[in-house]
């Protein structure tokens, strides 16, 4: 039995993991958990991961949760070119401090634009005041401001001249709210220029591939959500509406 | 030139790092920021560390931020025991797994209880809201059940039979709350066996060393704030809220 996946591209820790494994020819089997149809809460997904979140990795009868563990595993074990994840000392250390920071500070924001612009809307049919959108997005600028200082910098990437998973993860979560539209590297020229060097290490049509889903989120206004879904989410949206 | 440390044991993460660096007789000056006196603002600590924050590490010209970048730094650099972080390829993945995961559960969580309970009262000048930080303890708990069922489970520590910078990292974040007096500990015995064992492992007398200010926190609440904080604290706490607020997953 081989490598299993188990992603939904909507997801940007998902999205990291399928780019990684493409672009270093990782054979493995895509299992599409589709979060709108709560998928996840199925209780043969709960086996593969008891903590309901995608992505998940299946390795025999290994099994394993969170994006950087994952990613860091397949680098290991698929014995991945060294700059993903330098084995200089230094260097090394510079992919940790971006992955550790990158949780409650990136991720952390990126990803609600696309919550409090359609998928509220979309679960409650109710749309939140403009200063909720503003109070993230003000903080994601906060972000974005301690990342080009102190995490870009003047180079071309993250760690240095080459791509490493600190610029994959950091992309990944970036492209959550150009998907809803708001467009952060309108007026930021050196994350742009950050933004298509990476693209282009990643290569253009992997990256578009594995976008696809969030560049088109718009269209998912007739999708049908599964009404367990939002039976979960209740309690959560209704703290996020107040 | 030896190993420099920027730390305030206020904060859970520097009890990690001075906890490992201590456990495994790695060299290093320790550099006291201290937190309540807007240390971290200085610009002199701003050139070690940009962020502002603790802990911070500077080994020659390299600086470094980030507890887990600088818990794996030093764990390499100085070639500490297997058993911290496992070089079998699955013991390894299981450790990253939750170091990864801790962020924003368990370390969230806490610090949310510490914010709710020490830091609002101390930059409004109120006492705290009870309602929030029931709130603040329920989500914890939340985050207590899963860390019990799939972190922990059966075994003696996270990743088996040793302990772990996993288990590092996440003893030194519940003894947070403790510190302000929510015990979270209270009616968890698979909780409190583990967190024996952890201590063991650490060794006691390290581990009460590294916990004493914490421990004694309620001597926070009648501190002055200097002007630097007075300013800073509010918007420290808005960003923490903010980025916080609850996001399905």
């Amino acid at each position: 039995m081989g490598l299993e996946l188990y992603l939904d591209l909507l997801s940007q820790p998902c999205r990291a993991v399928y780019i990684f494994a493409k672009k270093n020819n990782i054979p493995f089997e895509f299992k599409h958990v589709e979060l709108f149809k709560g998928q996840q809460y199925r209780e043969e997904f709960g086996k593969v991961n008891i903590l309901k979140k995608v992505p998940a990795l299946k390795d025999g009868v290994f099994t394993l949760a969170e994006s950087t563990a994952i990613l860091l595993y397949l680098s290991r074990k698929y014995n991945t070119p060294d700059h993903w994840y330098p084995s200089d000392t230094q260097k090394r250390a510079r992919v940790d401090e971006y992955l550790s920071w990158h949780h409650t500070n990136i991720r952390g924001n990126a990803g609600k634009a696309l919550w409090i612009k359609v998928l509220i809307p979309l679960l409650t049919g109710q749309t939140l005041p403009p200063e909720k959108l503003q109070e993230v997005m003000d903080e994601l600028a906060i972000s974005l401001k301690q990342f080009e200082e102190k995490f870009l910098q003047d180079k071309p990437f993250i760690v240095g001249s080459e791509i490493s998973l600190a610029d994959l993860m950091a992309i990944v979560e970036l492209m959550q709210p150009i998907g809803v539209g708001c467009a952060i590297f309108e007026d930021r020229p050196k994350l742009s220029e950050w933004r298509n060097r990476v693209e282009e290490a990643v290569g253009k049509e992997l990256f578009q591939e594995a976008h696809e889903i969030i560049l088109n989120i718009k269209e998912l206004s007739n999708i049908q959500i599964d009404p367990q879904l939002k039976e979960h989410l209740a309690p959560v949206l209704r703290k996020m509406m107040k | 030139m030896v190993v420099e440390l920027f730390l305030d044991l206020r904060s859970q993460p520097c009890r990690a790092l001075f906890i490992f660096a201590k456990k495994n007789n790695i060299p290093f000056e320790f550099k006291d920021v201290e937190l309540l006196k807007g240390h971290h603002l200085s610009e002199e600590f701003g050139k070690v560390n940009v962020l502002k924050k603790v802990p911070a590490l500077k080994d020659g010209a390299f600086t470094l931020a980030e507890s887990i970048a600088i818990l794996l730094y030093l764990s390499r650099k100085f070639n500490t025991p297997d058993h911290w972080y496992p070089s079998d390829l699955q013991k390894r993945a299981r450790v990253d797994e939750y170091l990864s995961w801790q962020h924003t559960t368990i370390r969230e969580k806490g610090c949310k209880i510490f914010i709710t309970k020490v830091l609002v009262p101390l930059a409004v000048g109120q006492p705290f809201s009870q309602d929030k930080l029931e709130e603040a303890v329920e989500e914890l708990n939340s985050a207590l059940k899963q860390f019990e069922e799939k972190f922990l489970q059966d075994k003696p520590f996270i990743v088996g039979n040793e302990i772990s910078l996993a288990d590092l990292v996440a003893i030194v974040e519940l003894m947070q709350p403790v510190g302000c007096g929510c015990d979270i500990f209270e009616n968890r015995p698979k909780l409190v066996e583990w967190r024996s064992r952890v201590e063991e492992a650490v060794g006691k007398e390290l581990f009460q060393q590294a916990h004493e200010i914490i421990l004694n926190v309620k001597n926070m609440s009648t501190t002055q704030l200097p002007p630097e904080l007075r300013e800073w604290l509010p918007r420290y706490i808005v960003h923490i809220l903010v980025e916080q607020r609850e996001m399905p997953p």
